[in-house]
């Protein structure tokens, strides 16, 4: 076993998607409405506009939403799944799980594992590698993982344009019965924290230029060199691959440095139209590339989580996938489903006003 | 005594994240001293204006100096704003020439990218008068943009009028492996930048980053005998003039660059015709072309209209080479190094070792480095020795 094979994580036996599902709050506030509040109008908005959960959404609520379509994109019982697992930086709760709240509204209590995970932006997939452990070596039929968030940015901070409301729920399975089965997955950690936020504070902090280069593209680009070196595989053998989207340029920079052509990364890449959803953001573009996929297509995923690291994922479209619900509702779905709001809405929704 | 730089060594001005205050100096001063083919000097002057600020780090002479392998050496830190890089060289310059020290290592180093945010900005401010300008608010940014709106008041000048400088220094820094932006501005880029403090936008101001650079220094009749064609100071100079903006009589008249570049050339016996290549402050284009006005280049109000024609007049096979290696604006404002950033590429101008950035015939360069808005100004003029 070579080095490049020895870091690579794939389990005994083949596992893969068997559904999946996301969510999209309906509510979008444009970068333009940031700019008309803080700077005059001046000054280009990193995305176009961002989703944002209504008065009565949170994190529980919207991963009950992207947990019934993934139940229903799978066909499967409910009960038969053997984790809900959801990652998080927004869980209502500093103490009281949000993942046994949405295991019994979605039917799977209570033979169940549940645990909420806290990992900066990639707490979604970190239960999702997890989750592969659990199926791969047969203690578990279902695994159900959910990466959901509604970030927050500090009232006139750079982070207000893109911290948005959304996420994606992934049921793993035997990849017999899966739409993708998973080649292969690598996890690339280090502690370089740009971005952090104190118990029992509000907002994060945030280090600048200093979440460019040493800590988004650092661990984007080794998690998908590393990945695609053991797996011996080069952008080309790729038909799409979905990063982590803190906002569009970082995502399309990565891609372009690891040879991969806009058209590879167009399907996935949905900061433009809704922010960055944090735990959400890549397994979001998963599900509106899913929604795409034809048998046969290779997809590399990577996610990126601050001071947590990347995780990168090989999956290859199987024939199951054209079998799937055709009712169910899609990412573009969501998208689609798009009301404006101005910045006091956005105010009230997201309880900014302080007594 | 006469001196001359025997060695020069700099390392590309950068977000260096990964790397100490200590540890930028220490590339540099090793690349200048195995330029020089020594392991040790008698004295180490180091020009660093924000290291109590930026990195809680102060009394870098003792830091560096052990870490170069010299512990026990004359070391300390000579600080002026942004012209820390200036009167570091000039501190070496008047240690030789006294006989003092037999060689001395000028050594800037800046370490911009320990602090983010609000904070760097506050750290930075240190070198602004803290009772009358940094209590209100200011950064120096802020009254470069006071200074540059007074001047295009009285001379009926808008933005597109400094573009010139800006592309030059671009056009020079694409060459220079060890600028921060290697980038060209392509035609109407400057005008479109992001304002920054009206009317001075990101592509007139200088950026920030961390960087180091030194030159070692040495009596040149020692050196004449040691090194192959070592560059003569032939004039140095430091003056000043009053730190905050209001309290100068003329804000558009930059008297200490007049001042010091006055001093400078009567000491080298040489004037402005003589000069090939110059290396000023452009930390905004508004400093350039009031600093190219107080050094007798333009009457006053048309420093400006070297910036003509996309700088063809100040481009390196121009009539008068400025910023021949992308100056501040391209290579990088990397604060205290800044200064010596400067005398590095002087250097290698008049040694003929400037690659792609090298001037025909360089003779005599003048490089100036300047702390605030020409509040500390330190001026020199190197020379080669052969012809």
């Amino acid at each position: 076993m070579t080095a490049d094979q020895f870091r690579m994580m794939r389990p005994d036996r083949a596992v893969g998607i068997v559904g999946y599902g996301a969510y999209i709050p309906r509510y979008r506030l444009p970068g333009s409405e940031i700019a008309r509040v803080w700077t005059d109008g001046l000054g280009a908005a990193p995305v176009r506009e961002k989703a944002v959960a209504g008065a009565d959404e949170d994190v529980v609520t919207m991963s009950i939403e992207a947990g019934r379509n993934a139940i229903a994109c799978a066909g499967i019982d409910p009960q038969r799944i053997r984790a809900v697992w959801v990652g998080s930086e927004s869980h209502p709760y500093a103490v009281k799980p949000t993942s046994t709240i949405v295991a019994e509204s979605l039917g799977a209590s209570a033979d169940v594992l549940a645990a909420d995970w806290e990992f900066a932006c990639k707490a979604g997939t970190e239960a999702v590698q997890a989750s592969l452990g659990l199926v791969g070596s047969g203690m578990a039929e279902y695994m159900l993982s959910i990466g959901m968030d509604t970030a927050q940015g500090r009232p006139g901070d750079a982070l207000e344009y893109t911290a948005g409301s959304g996420g994606a729920a992934i049921i793993l399975g035997p990849a017999e019965e899966s739409c993708a089965v998973y080649q292969g997955s690598y996890s690339f950690v280090t502690d370089t924290p740009d971005f952090w936020r104190r118990a029992g504070e509000e907002y994060p902090s945030h280090g600048d230029r200093f979440t460019g280069e040493p800590a988004y593209f650092a661990h984007t680009i080794a998690a998908a060199s590393n990945l695609m070196a053991a797996m011996n595989t080069e952008a080309s053998d790729y038909d799409f691959a979905v990063f982590h989207q803190p906002n569009v340029k970082f995502p399309a920079r990565a891609a372009k440095m690891l040879g991969f052509s806009p058209d590879q990364i167009g399907v996935g890449l949905l900061a433009n139209e809704i922010g960055n959803v944090y735990s959400g953001s890549c397994m979001i573009g998963l599900t509106a590339v899913l929604d795409q996929a034809q048998p046969g297509d290779r997809i590399l995923m990577v996610s990126y989580g601050s001071g947590a690291g990347s995780d990168a994922f090989d999956l290859k479209v199987s024939e199951r996938i054209i079998e799937l619900p055709r009712e169910r509702r899609t990412t573009a779905d969501y998208i689609a489903r798009r009301r404006e709001i101005d910045y006091g809405l956005y105010v009230r929704f997201r309880h900014k006003l302080k007594e | 005594m006469c001196v001359s730089i025997v060695g020069a060594g700099m390392i590309p001005v950068r977000e260096h994240w990964s790397s100490s205050l200590a540890e930028l100096a220490v590339e540099a001063g090793e690349l200048a001293l195995r330029d020089a083919a020594l392991s040790q000097v008698d004295a180490i002057y180091i020009g660093n204006a924000y290291g109590a600020a930026f990195s809680r780090q102060t009394q870098l002479g003792s830091l560096v100096a052990a870490q170069l392998g010299m512990p026990g050496a004359e070391a300390f830190t000579c600080e002026a704003g942004d012209a820390s890089g200036g009167v570091a060289l000039r501190a070496a310059y008047l240690a030789v020439a006294s006989g003092a020290v037999r060689s001395a290592l000028a050594l800037g180093v800046e370490k911009a990218t320990d602090i983010v945010g609000s904070a760097r900005l506050a750290a930075r401010n240190v070198s602004l008068d803290a009772d009358f300008e940094t209590v209100n608010g200011a950064t120096l940014t802020a009254m470069a943009g006071l200074l540059m709106r007074r001047y295009m008041h009285e001379y009926g000048l808008d933005l597109s009028h400094f573009e010139g400088f800006s592309v030059n220094a671009h056009r020079n820094g694409a060459r220079n492996s060890c600028a921060m932006y290697r980038n060209p501005l392509r035609a109407g880029a400057y005008m479109r930048a992001p304002m920054i403090a009206d009317p001075v936008n990101l592509f007139d101001g200088a950026p920030d980053g961390d960087g180091a650079a030194a030159v070692i220094v040495a009596g040149s009749e020692a050196a004449a005998d040691r090194w192959f064609n070592p560059v003569r100071i032939r004039g140095s100079a430091v003056s000043t003039d009053s730190l905050s903006l209001q309290d100068r009589v003329d804000p558009l008249s930059l008297s200490a660059v007049n001042l010091s570049t006055e001093k400078c050339l009567a000491q080298a016996d040489l004037s402005r015709e003589n000069l090939s290549a110059l290396e000023l402050h452009d930390a905004y284009t508004i400093v350039t072309a009031l600093s190219l006005e107080a050094m007798g280049y333009s009457q006053r109000g048309r420093g400006w209209e070297w910036s003509r024609d996309g700088g063809a007049r100040i481009a390196n096979a121009g009539e008068l080479p400025l910023s021949t290696f992308g100056g501040l604006k391209s290579r990088g404002n990397a604060g205290g190094a800044s200064g010596l950033y400067q005398a590095v590429e002087a250097y290698r101008q008049l040694m003929g070792r400037a690659g792609d950035n090298q001037i025909t015939g360089a003779r005599h360069a003048l490089i100036q480095s300047i702390g605030g808005l020409g509040a500390t100004v330190a001026t020199h003029v190197l020379s080669r020795t052969v012809e």
